[in-house]
């Protein structure tokens, strides 16, 4: 506790700061507004809205499944629609949108210490053609001949034709273009948090001081801006094949004895160009949820993340590596064989700086000072399903392991518990985790154990078991699996129980948008800090943050992010912006 | 407190479902045991490391739960102890990843003695076509498609007037051959799946995919379409019967060849410009490709 760090150790601001618009009325302050935490708000609350109706899609699928020749309504054109739209929205519409739109916005600017993202207005941009993007979606619903039901990967030839529901109606067309609505906003917002990121840092904030939060979601715009051209690609040459008769994916075909007039296109190099866009976005999705975990783990153990610079080069590494995994999804697409050999093993690569990870993340809890707080529970529940998840995967990135299980409920089952489950109770902790900061007050304690525990164990219960089925050979993206032979009386036992699991897991979310919404004026008043955590988002002179975030004068960075339980300090944390040195700080660099 | 127990519990009770419950894949009728065995090193090796981590887990919950006056230690890295682990990890990632090549290498690898079975999709039934004398498919085209020649047979190619044509009925192989199984679809992606076989392939418009494999018990089996395949998907099923040698050459005898089939049409057929049997409902759809086509 001796000697104070020199105050030339911090740079001098490079450009004065420049004056930020502000706004004059109610329309532009809460509405049209340019400040990155209403964006983050409204992208919130819009992917949340969708996501519920994903929810509802996935009920009135496990009521087919669980209950077979119960429910008229659900045709087999309805089923694959159902199955269609609940993946897109959970995949692009909820959590892109939520990790980098919502998470994104509001903690990129806070935590490195700017006033703002440094586009305000194309940051506003971003959102509306982001809601422009969901209501195209939405429309589908009520469109001639209804969405449509190809699956969410959109194969050609069938996604454009009649076979399929919406194929020759409005609802492909509908898809397609609400997907290029999205990228294009989504483009604006991203080119915002990776700007914001390298040029926006306040004084100070090196990038190896940078939370793991913002590490891991500026890795994954990084990503996102590289992968999302393939699919905004692939869904033009789709759109033209589909409403101008082109053959960029459609070869010569006889559709129900009738010959087409399409020749010469490749079905597959849409799957070539998908999977460059869909595998990185596994990743777009896992790696926001990586580096917010990291913070979780590490504000609520009390301790340091061990191995920090480990853990910034496993974020990048995984990012890099995934860009040339993609064909894994396509072992059994017919592709060149000899491409197995190459994809399995860059697959099988990955695991390794993946597992780095999930080893820091429990060795920072060992001789850590571990408060079971409602954040923390959803963290330990992210490591358990992500490490089921992430395990299952071996199984299927293992190119001649994939054969028997490929188009299996074993695929079901592993995806929703990496990229389903997982990330979503990382967003659950993060919401509890930041609410405090949002709204100035706490989330209900009660209402929360029961939502993490109704979802933590529900979800398991649901996905565990799935896999099995899928070892079974139970196909997925059957409506109808009666006359499936290998599809025996018990393992339907075990589908209605999976069905009447999925029914709970969503009612206890009910709940938790309940708690979401009764907080916001009677939660438990929380303060500036209440987890006591060192980053600069809880060092705002207001709370909720005003417009700006900072007050007069933007915060000076001393120290890294992890500055907890310092040998010799007095509190078992240190702000990132406090000067002086405290006891015995080891700040890797 | 609960955690730490529901963490152990969770260990406990996934690996007692892995070996009591009664689901598990159906008993194998190919050689692809290679594959099963393959699998069973898989549950070994993510089966321990999935127990080892979420042990450890309760274990730090249980250990290291806040109490008054408690303090978490501070220990920023430990760079021996990461490179033991990446160490262990990497070789974890070998002993899967070896053995996943070495049979997928297998796998690829059609063996010289297998038989051609060539497998046609389309909305939503299979049809197949065996070779005839000469041992040899003729070639096909989608564009040759009629109703009188389902599966798009090119009549100029004499190595095809003596292929056995089976339209949406059941498959028979005989047991204990390699078959190489030829993929092909005439509409949208199907995918040929016997979950016996363990083997699967997705079917292309345009192209043509494979895998082989030996069947090893008689019986019939039923084929599943895996690829995702419109509104039809779930109910394209199929009969492959394995048969002893004698029932199949009974069998062979009772089918078609492809000149039976086409002899009274084949004139008619071979006259008909490929391509130009378009519905009046789809002449908008012409005149746009011509533009779409420049």
């Amino acid at each position: 506790m001796v000697d104070v760090t020199p105050a030339d150790a911090i740079p001098p601001a490079e450009v004065a700061e420049m004056e930020l618009y502000h706004p004059h009325s109610w329309w532009t302050k809460y509405v049209f507004s340019q400040d990155a935490k209403v964006i983050a708000i409204q992208y919130s609350a819009t992917a949340t809205a969708i996501g519920f109706v994903a929810l509802v899609l996935s009920w009135l699928m496990r009521l087919q499944l669980g209950f077979p020749g119960t429910f008229d309504f659900i045709t087999p054109e309805a089923y694959y629609q159902f199955i269609t739209m609940h993946g897109m929205i959970m995949v692009i519409y909820l959590l892109t949108a939520l990790f980098l739109g919502g998470f994104g916005n509001y903690l990129i600017p806070l935590m490195v210490g700017a006033r703002d993202m440094v586009f305000p207005y194309v940051n506003m941009l971003s959102y509306w053609i982001y809601l422009l993007a969901v209501l195209v979606l939405v429309a589908s619903f009520f469109a001639p001949g209804g969405p449509t039901g190809a699956g969410w990967t959109l194969y050609p030839p069938q996604a454009i034709m009649t076979g399929t529901p919406g194929g020759q109606d409005w609802g492909i067309m509908l898809m397609l273009v609400s997907l290029i609505l999205f990228i294009i906003g989504f483009t604006m917002g991203g080119l915002n948090y990776v700007v914001t990121v390298l040029q926006g840092r306040t004084r100070g904030m090196t990038l190896m001081r940078l939370p793991l939060t913002v590490w891991g979601i500026f890795t994954a715009t990084v990503m996102a801006l590289l992968a999302f051209p393939a699919l905004f690609v692939a869904c033009v040459m789709m759109l033209f094949d589909r409403a101008l008769g082109t053959s960029f994916f459609m070869p010569a075909i006889v559709e129900m004895g009738e010959q087409l007039q399409h020749s010469g296109g490749s079905p597959i190099l849409f799957q070539h160009l998908f999977w460059f866009f869909g595998h990185p976005e596994v990743y777009i999705v896992a790696l926001p949820a990586f580096g917010i975990v990291s913070d979780l783990i590490s504000v609520h153990a009390r301790k340091n993340i061990f191995g920090y610079r480990m853990m910034v080069w496993a974020i990048i590494g995984i990012g890099a590596l995934s860009f040339v995994v993609w064909a894994h999804h396509m072992y059994v697409s017919g592709m060149h064989p000899y491409f197995g050999f190459f994809f399995a093993t860059t697959t099988l690569i990955i695991a390794v700086p993946t597992a780095i990870k999930v080893y820091n993340w429990v060795l920072t809890l060992w001789r850590g000072d571990i408060h079971l707080t409602i954040p923390m529970l959803f963290a330990l529940a992210f490591i358990v399903t992500f490490v089921n998840g992430g395990l299952t995967g071996l199984f299927l990135g293992n190119v001649v392991v994939d054969v028997p299980l490929s188009d299996t409920m074993f695929v079901v089952a592993h995806f929703h518990m990496v990229m389903g489950v997982a990330p979503i109770v990382v967003i659950f902790g993060a919401i509890y985790h930041w609410y405090p900061k949002v709204t100035g007050r706490m989330l209900d304690e009660r209402l929360g154990q029961f939502h993490f525990w109704v979802t933590f164990l529900g979800a398991y219960l649901i996905f565990f078991p799935m896999h099995y089925i899928g070892l079974m050979g139970v196909p997925r993206r059957y409506n109808e699996l009666t006359d499936v032979t290998v599809m025996t009386e018990s393992a339907q036992h075990l589908n209605s129980f999976i069905s009447i699991m999925a029914f709970i897991v969503g009612f206890a979310q009910i709940v938790f948008l309940f708690n979401l919404i009764w907080s916001i004026r009677h939660g438990r008043e929380a303060g500036g800090n209440p987890w006591r955590a060192t980053t600069l988002e809880w060092q705002t002179p207001q709370t909720p943050p005003a417009h700006g975030n900072f007050g007069k004068e933007l915060p000076i960075v001393y120290r890294w992010a992890y500055d907890y339980s310092v040998p010799g300090a007095k509190e078992d944390f240190i702000p990132q912006n406090m000067p002086g040195a405290f006891g015995t700080s080891r700040e890797p660099a | 407190m609960a955690i730490a127990l529901v963490l152990v519990l969770i260990v406990v009770g996934s690996v007692l479902f892995h070996f009591l419950s009664p689901w598990w894949w159906t008993p194998i009728a190919s050689n692809w045991d290679y594959i099963d065995n393959t699998i069973i090193i898989t549950f070994w090796i993510t089966g321990v490391v999935f127990a080892a981590v979420v042990l450890f887990m309760a274990y730090c919950v249980f250990r290291f739960r806040h109490r008054e006056g408690n303090r978490a230690a501070y220990e920023p890295e430990s760079k021996r102890l990461e490179w033991w682990l990446t160490v262990v990890t990497a070789a974890g990632v070998t002993a899967l990843l070896v053995p996943g090549l070495f049979v997928w290498n297998r796998f690829v690898n059609v063996p010289s003695d297998a038989t051609d079975v060539e497998v046609v999709g389309q909305q939503w039934q299979w049809s197949f076509r065996l070779p005839g004398k000469d041992g040899k498919l003729g070639t096909s085209d989608t564009r040759d498609v009629t109703p009188e020649n389902p599966l798009g047979v090119i009549a100029s190619d004499p190595n095809g007037q003596d292929d056995v044509v089976v339209e949406a009925a059941d498959l028979h192989l005989p047991v204990g051959k390699p078959v190489k199984m030829l993929l092909r679809s005439i509409d949208v992606l199907h995918d040929f799946y016997v979950p016996e076989f363990r083997a699967k392939m997705d079917m292309i418009p345009g192209s043509v995919t494979y895998f082989w494999f030996t069947p090893t018990k008689t019986g019939t089996f039923q084929v599943l379409c895996a690829e995702l395949c419109g509104q039809g998907h779930s109910l394209m099923h199929g009969v492959v019967m394995v048969d002893s040698q004698e029932d199949y050459l009974a069998w062979l005898g009772e089918q078609q060849t492809f000149a039976q089939l086409t002899a009274p049409e084949q004139t008619g057929s071979a006259d008909q410009i490929p391509g130009k049997t378009i519905a009046s409902g789809q002449e908008i759809a012409a005149e746009l490709e011509t533009v779409g086509s420049r």
